[in-house]
């Protein structure tokens, strides 16, 4: 889902990171607020961070022989809510934009909205949704974790799309091709990315619950169940 | 089931990533005798298609730094999981280790 440096209008980037700065600011007073209150969730606000490095790190090869990355923002957003993931998403960003040439500073702005804003809120809002139709708790995480990981991608077809419409089809055309390439590869990795997610709260409902019944998170009754 | 359930997501990740392995099979050599690439990364292809739809567009930006060869952006990218890896690894080892002490504390004495 990087869109590669110098890849996007100028214009289409300032947008972009116009957009994005205000959710990238009220997630870092959002941070400070919760860890002022709980500095214990410090700890736990690591993992969310290290979560999406390893996972945005593992390119996994598709089904359309392509090769694309999970992006690990559903597990945070769950746990501290969808606005902290906007500058946690931009860490990992920025250093994969600074090290490694992947993705880019003028696509940034574009970039975090994709991975770190649309991701993370969508999980958040589908696993409110599947917990409200009793959906059992392990299955809204999973589902949540997999379509926001799609999203995100569905997310840079649109941007894509916007920036590059098709000379002859327009903007549909050339979403349909954009998200072609990202979003059908992304299928199978989206559900790698629910399962990995689930495994993580497993292994937390079963060592760390007090932890997240202090997030508002219901484990116990998984845990009884 | 329960005790099974960890294995079973893992096995799946596992498996996504390896059946396209085997089901992705290499296109035949094509007219310029080059060898087809397949499990290129998403990104590079959506690179190319913006070339193919607009063909004049010139990226307006270069990377800063970019890894000097693909052994130096595998590393960068190996450093990354590892350092992910590393503090959840640190994080869930040390859980383990205070439930289990509670548990020998709050346990019955003999």
């Amino acid at each position: 889902m990087h869109i590669m440096e110098g890849f996007l209008p100028a214009k289409h980037a300032l947008a972009w990171s116009v957009v994005s700065a205000p959710f990238v600011a009220y997630g870092i007073y959002s941070i400070k607020k919760r860890i002022a209150e709980h500095p214990e969730q410090r700890m736990l606000l690591g993992v969310a961070t290290a979560f999406t490095f390893v996972l945005s790190a593992l390119k996994l090869p598709s089904v359309t022989g392509s090769c694309s990355h999970p992006t690990g923002t559903g597990f945070g957003a769950l746990l501290f809510g969808p606005a902290a993931m906007a500058p946690v998403g931009m860490i990992v960003l920025l250093f994969q934009a600074l090290l490694l040439a992947h993705g880019g500073l003028t696509t940034l702005g574009a970039n975090i909205f994709s991975m770190a804003i649309v991701g993370p809120f969508a999980a958040y809002g589908i696993f409110r949704m599947a917990q409200k139709i009793r959906l059992s708790f392990k299955l809204s995480v999973f589902f949540a974790a997999a379509l926001g990981d799609l999203l995100t991608y569905v997310t840079t077809s649109l941007q894509l799309a916007l920036a590059f419409p098709d000379p002859v089809g327009g903007f549909a055309a050339s979403f349909a091709k954009f998200a072609s390439i990202f979003a059908l590869t992304q299928i199978p990795l989206a559900a790698s990315e629910g399962f990995l997610t689930v495994l993580v709260f497993n292994a937390l409902a079963r060592y760390n619950a007090r932890e997240l019944q202090a997030m508002n998170l219901p484990v116990e009754q998984e845990v009884k169940a | 089931m329960k005790r099974y359930q960890n294995f079973l997501l893992v096995a799946a990740v596992i498996l996504l990533a390896a059946i396209p392995l085997v089901l992705v099979k290499r296109p035949p050599v094509g007219p310029d005798a080059k060898e087809v690439e397949i499990f290129k990364g998403a990104d590079d292809e959506a690179k190319d298609l913006i070339g193919r739809i607009s063909p004049d567009y010139k990226p307006w930006f270069k990377p800063i730094m970019e890894p000097p060869s693909g052994e130096v952006g595998s590393l960068l990218f190996a450093l990354q999981a590892a350092l992910g890896a590393g503090f959840i690894g640190y994080y869930l080892g040390s859980s383990v280790t205070r439930t289990r002490l509670q548990k020998e504390q709050s346990g019955p004495r003999c």
